[in-house]
C-alpha cells in the first residue's frame, strides 16, 4: 500500500493507506484526530471543515493522495496554535457567546469562522449579513443567532 | 419525606468517602396533572439511588442518570449542586451515569423532564453532604461556628480545611438518615444566574467526545448497506467474495437490517456498501406515497361533534413527514465477546436499550453494560438505540469489536421520523364569545416504545384518566388548554404502521398548536378583533398573559409594514412552562426568490421575539440557547424542512435535500426574553419552545400573503433537489474538495 506523508498541526505524520481513502477519515480512523466530524460525507454539512494550508477545506472530498509532503492540514485540534495562545480568539469568542449547545458541528463552524473572517480582512472590509448568511455549516441544535455574535465580535478584536 | 417546603430528609450513604443522597421518597399524594407530574412521581422512588461523592482532591462528582444531547443539563446539574455545596462550579464533575436498572424509571431523558424532576433529589443529596462535612469541621476544630465557602470550611479565627481533605472524615461505615434543609431561593448564588457550559472549552477544541470518539480496542469502523424502500429485508448478496476482498475490508455479513461490512476506515466502509450487490425484500411501506398516506389519516380521522347552532370556523391542516435526524447520526460502539456485551451510545433510555440488546442478543440482562457518551443532538431520536441494537448484533454475528455508523443517506431515509398528521379545529362563537373549541388530531403512529409506555403502564392506577390507550393517555397529558374557550373536546387517533416514527422535539404539540393559533386568528377575524388583544382577554394566568404582553411589546405588534410583510403572533403552555412569540416574516417575491446555491431560500423571518416563562430557570443563558434552537426548528416546521415519500421510500437523503433551517433562514433579528419568576420550582425548557415559534411564523405567513397555509411545511409541495438513487443506498465520496478551496 502506498505512503503518504503532510503535516497534520504541526507535525509530518506518514500514513500507510490507499490513495483514494477520504482524508477525513485518514484524520480520524487512522490518526485518531477526532475533531473533524463526518455529518454526510459529501461536502454539504461541513461538520468536518478543517484548514488546508490556512484556508478552510473539507477533508471528506479530498483523496488522500492528493496531499504532498508541504501541505499542513489545520483542524480544531491544532487552531489555538496557529495564533500562538491556549485559544484561538474565535474559540475565546465562542466561549464569550456560550455558542455551543452539542458541540458536534462547532469545531467546523468555527474553522468556518476563522476563513470568514481571513477572507473579509484580506478584501478590506467588515463582516456583513450577507458574509454570515453565506456560512453553509449546518447547526442542528439551532445555534446560528450566537455563531454571528461570535464571529463579528473575534472579527472586531482583530480574530 | 418533605416537612417542609425546604426541609428534606437525606442519607448518608455507607462508603470509605462522603457520599450523599436524597431520601427515596413515595410518590406524594399531589395531583398528576399533566405528563411532567407523571414522570417526576415515577422518578421518586429511586430518587435516593443518585448521589453525590465528594473526592479527596476537593472535587466533588456525580453521574447523571440522564443524557446530555446538546440540551445543556450537565451544566445546571453542577450548579445545582455548587449552590448547596458551596464549591465552585468547576470542581463539580458531572458525568453520565451507564444504564442502571435499578433506577427503573428514573434514566429517562424525555419530555423536558430532566429539571423538572432532578431538582429537588440532587440538591438534596448536595445538602446532606454541606451537613456532614461542616459536622466532620465541627469535630476537628471543636468548633461548630463554622462557614463553608469555595469548598472551604473555616472558623472565625481563621482556621481552614478544604473539604476534600474531609471526605474521607465525613463518611459514614453505615447507612444514615439526615434531615436537611435546602438552600432559601433568596439566598441563590449560583442558580438563576447565567453561567456557560462546562463542556463548552471541550467542544471548541475539539477535546468533547462523542461516540465515534471512543477508543475501544479492537473496534473498527462498520456500515451497513440497506435497502432501497422503508426496512426492506437483505435476501442474497451476488459478490460476497469480491466485496471481502476490498481494500480495508476486514468483514461482510447478512444481518437483520442489511448487509453489515467492516473495514479499517469508514470511507472504506462506504466503497464497500457502494460495491455490494444485493437483491433485496419488500418493506414495511412498500408502494405508499405522501398520497396514500393522506387517504389513510382522512379515512381514520374521528368526526366532530355535531355542527354548533352558532357561528364557527374550522380548519383541516397537513403536516407532513418530518425527519428527526441529529447532526450526529446512529452511531453506536459494541463488543460482544465471550457471553458479554459492552456498549457505547448517546442513550436517552439506557435501560431499555440494555433489556432489548440483551434479548436481541440472547444474553441475561447482567451480562450487558451500557455506557452513555455525550450525544450530538437528538431531538427525539436518541430515544431510540437502533444503531446500538445493530452494532450488537453484528458484533456478536463476527466475533469483533465494531464502531457501527449509519451513513447521512441511511439516517435520512431509514431513520425514525416524525409522524405525518392531519389536524382539524373547530371553534364555535357567537358574538365576541368563544363558545367551545374542538380538535381531531390524526397521525401516522408515533412509536414511544422506549420506556415512556412502560412508565405509563406502571403509573396508570394513579392517574384519573382510566383505561384509555397509552397514546391516548399521552396526548391528553401533554396538552392544555391554555384560552377560555368554553367546552373542549380534544382527540387523537392513530393509523398506520410500518413507519420508523418517534417525536422530533415535542410529540403533539407543534402541529396541534399551530393548527389552533391559526383558526384562532380566523376568528378574531371574524369578530373584528385584533390578534394580539383577542388572545390577551381570553387567555388564562397572569403568567400567560404576560409573555404574550412581553412579545407583543417588545417586537412592535401593529407597526406599519411593506406590503408582504407580516407580523405573527402565537401561544403556547405546556412543561409547567409558558411561551409566547412574535414573528416578522418578509413573503416579498425579491426575498424569496432571493438565490441560494444547493439550499432552500423562501419567505424570511426577519424578527422573532419570544418570551418564555418557565418558574425558576437554573442558567437562564442555557434557557435562552434552547429557546434559540427552538425558534430555528419552528421556522423549518412552518417553512422548508419535511420528507417526501415515494414508492415506499423518502426521496431526501442528506442535508442537501432537507432543508432544516441554515444561516440563510435565521432571522436577523432575534430576542429572547427570559421571564422573571417568583417560582421556586423549575419548568421544563428542552422542547417548550418549537409550538409558538412554529405557529407564530403559519400566523405571519398567513397575514403576509392573505391566504391561511394548511399545508406544512408551505414549500412541500415544490420539490427543490434532485432526488439520489436508492441503489447503492449511499452516495459516493466526493474527490473534488480541493477544487472548492477559497
Amino acid at each position: 500500500m502506498p505512503e503518504h506523508t503532510f503535516r497534520v498541526n504541526g507535525e509530518q505524520v506518514t500514513v500507510t493507506v490507499d490513495s483514494d481513502v477520504r482524508l477525513l477519515w485518514v484524520l480520524r480512523d487512522i490518526l485518531g484526530v477526532t475533531g473533524p466530524k463526518y455529518g454526510c460525507g459529501i461536502n454539504v454539512c461541513k461538520a468536518c471543515t478543517s484548514h488546508l494550508n490556512g484556508r478552510a477545506f473539507n477533508p471528506c472530498a479530498v483523496p488522500v493522495r492528493d496531499l504532498g509532503p508541504d501541505d499542513e492540514i489545520t483542524t480544531i485540534e491544532g487552531l489555538a496554535a496557529t495564533a500562538g495562545a491556549d485559544l484561538h480568539p474565535m474559540q475565546q469568542a465562542w466561549l464569550d457567546h456560550d455558542v455551543v449547545q452539542c458541540g458536534y458541528c462547532q469545531s467546523g463552524q468555527i474553522m468556518a469562522a476563522v476563513d470568514l473572517v481571513r477572507r473579509v480582512a484580506a478584501e478590506g472590509r467588515e463582516i456583513t449579513d450577507a458574509d454570515l448568511d453565506g456560512i453553509r455549516n449546518i447547526c442542528r441544535c439551532g445555534t446560528y443567532a450566537r455563531i454571528r455574535e461570535a464571529i463579528r465580535a473575534a472579527a472586531a478584536s482583530g480574530g | 419525606m418533605t416537612t417542609s417546603r425546604r426541609r428534606f430528609l437525606g442519607y448518608v450513604l455507607a462508603a470509605p468517602v462522603l457520599v450523599a443522597a436524597a431520601s427515596p421518597g413515595e410518590a406524594q399524594a399531589a395531583e398528576l396533572l399533566d405528563l411532567n407530574d407523571i414522570m417526576t412521581a415515577a422518578a421518586l422512588p429511586t430518587s435516593g439511588l443518585i448521589a453525590v461523592e465528594i473526592n479527596a482532591d476537593g472535587t466533588v462528582s456525580f453521574a447523571l442518570p440522564r443524557a446530555e444531547v446538546g440540551q445543556g443539563i450537565t451544566t445546571s446539574t453542577a450548579m445545582l449542586i455548587a449552590e448547596e455545596l458551596a464549591v465552585p462550579l468547576h470542581r463539580v464533575k458531572v458525568t453520565l451515569a451507564d444504564a442502571r436498572p435499578e433506577l427503573l424509571f428514573n434514566q429517562l431523558t424525555g419530555a423536558s423532564n430532566t429539571t423538572i424532576s432532578t431538582y429537588t433529589p440532587i440538591r438534596v443529596a448536595a445538602a446532606v453532604a454541606r451537613q456532614r462535612l461542616l459536622a466532620a469541621a465541627a469535630t476537628e476544630f471543636g468548633s461548630s461556628d463554622l462557614r463553608l465557602a469555595d469548598g472551604v470550611i473555616s472558623t472565625r479565627d481563621g482556621r481552614r480545611i478544604g473539604i476534600g481533605e474531609l471526605a474521607t472524615k465525613a463518611a459514614s461505615p453505615r447507612t444514615l438518615a439526615v434531615p436537611v434543609e435546602l438552600t432559601a431561593k433568596d439566598d441563590f448564588t449560583v442558580i438563576g444566574r447565567p453561567h456557560g457550559r462546562v463542556d463548552a472549552r471541550d467542544a471548541v477544541t475539539g477535546r468533547k467526545r462523542f461516540a465515534m470518539d471512543v477508543t475501544v480496542p479492537g473496534a473498527k469502523p462498520a456500515m451497513v448497506c440497506r435497502p432501497p424502500t422503508i426496512n426492506g429485508k437483505p435476501g442474497t448478496v451476488a459478490n460476497l467474495d469480491q466485496v471481502r476482498a476490498m481494500p480495508g475490508v476486514t468483514d461482510v455479513v447478512t444481518i437483520s437490517t442489511g448487509v453489515a461490512v467492516r473495514a479499517d476506515t469508514f470511507g472504506q466502509c462506504i466503497d464497500a456498501v457502494r460495491a455490494l450487490r444485493v437483491t433485496w425484500k419488500p418493506g414495511t411501506v412498500e408502494g405508499q406515497s405522501d398520497a396514500t398516506v393522506l387517504r389513510e389519516l382522512a379515512s381514520a380521522e374521528l368526526p366532530l361533534g355535531p355542527r354548533p347552532i352558532t357561528p364557527y370556523v374550522e380548519g383541516r391542516f397537513t403536516f407532513h413527514f418530518r425527519s428527526n435526524s441529529a447532526l450526529e447520526p446512529n452511531c453506536a460502539i459494541a463488543d460482544v465477546r465471550d457471553g458479554r456485551a459492552e456498549i457505547w451510545s448517546a442513550l436517552k433510555s439506557p435501560i431499555v436499550a440494555r433489556q432489548s440488546i440483551a434479548a436481541r442478543l440472547g444474553l441475561p440482562v447482567g451480562a450487558v453494560t451500557v455506557h452513555v457518551t455525550e450525544g450530538g443532538g437528538s431531538f427525539g431520536r436518541k430515544l431510540f438505540f437502533d444503531a446500538a441494537l445493530e452494532a450488537a448484533e453484528l458484533s456478536q454475528r463476527i466475533g469483533k469489536a465494531v464502531k457501527l455508523m449509519w451513513h447521512r443517506a441511511d439516517d435520512s431515509r431509514q431513520g425514525r421520523t416524525h409522524p405525518m398528521a392531519t389536524s382539524r379545529v373547530r371553534i364555535a362563537y357567537a358574538g365576541n364569545l368563544v363558545l367551545g373549541f374542538e380538535q381531531r388530531h390524526t397521525s401516522v403512529t408515533t412509536d414511544l416504545g422506549h420506556g415512556l409506555g412502560e412508565l405509563f403502564t406502571a403509573m396508570a392506577a394513579k392517574l384519573p384518566i382510566g383505561d384509555k390507550a397509552f397514546a391516548q393517555t399521552f396526548f391528553q397529558f401533554s396538552h392544555t388548554s391554555p384560552y377560555d374557550f368554553g367546552l373542549h373536546s380534544r382527540l387523537l387517533s392513530e393509523t398506520g404502521k410500518g413507519f420508523n416514527t418517534g417525536s422530533m422535539r415535542n410529540v403533539y404539540s407543534p402541529d396541534t398548536t399551530c393548527a389552533r393559533e391559526l383558526v384562532v386568528d380566523q376568528v378574531a377575524a371574524r369578530m373584528g378583533r385584533d390578534p394580539y388583544r383577542f388572545r390577551h382577554d381570553l387567555l388564562r394566568g397572569d403568567r400567560s398573559r404576560a409573555v404574550l404582553r412581553a412579545v407583543a411589546e417588545t417586537g412592535g405588534w401593529g407597526r406599519a409594514l411593506p406590503t408582504g410583510v407580516a407580523q405573527g403572533i402565537a401561544f403556547h403552555a405546556e412543561y409547567k412552562g409558558v411561551s409566547a412569540c412574535l414573528v416578522e416574516i418578509d413573503c416579498r417575491p425579491e426575498t424569496v426568490n432571493r438565490p441560494i446555491r444547493d439550499g432552500v431560500a423562501g419567505p424570511r423571518v426577519t424578527r422573532a421575539v419570544f418570551a418564555v416563562d418557565v418558574g425558576l430557570a437554573v442558567n437562564p443563558l442555557g434557557l435562552e440557547a434552547q429557546m434559540m434552537g427552538c425558534v430555528m426548528d419552528g421556522i423549518a416546521l412552518a417553512l422548508t424542512s419535511s420528507l417526501h415519500l415515494r414508492d415506499g421510500y423518502f426521496l431526501e437523503a442528506s442535508w442537501d435535500n432537507y432543508f432544516y433551517t441554515r444561516q440563510w433562514n435565521t432571522p436577523p433579528d432575534l430576542r429572547i426574553i427570559i421571564m422573571p419568576s417568583d417560582s421556586d420550582q423549575p419548568g421544563g425548557a428542552g422542547e417548550l419552545g418549537v409550538s409558538a415559534a412554529m405557529a407564530a411564523v403559519a400566523c405571519a405567513y398567513g397575514r403576509a400573503t392573505g391566504t391561511m397555509p394548511t399545508t406544512f411545511p408551505i414549500n412541500h409541495g415544490t420539490l427543490s433537489f434532485v432526488p439520489k438513487p436508492t441503489v447503492p443506498p449511499i452516495p459516493a465520496s466526493p474527490v473534488d474538495g480541493l477544487d472548492h478551496v477559497r
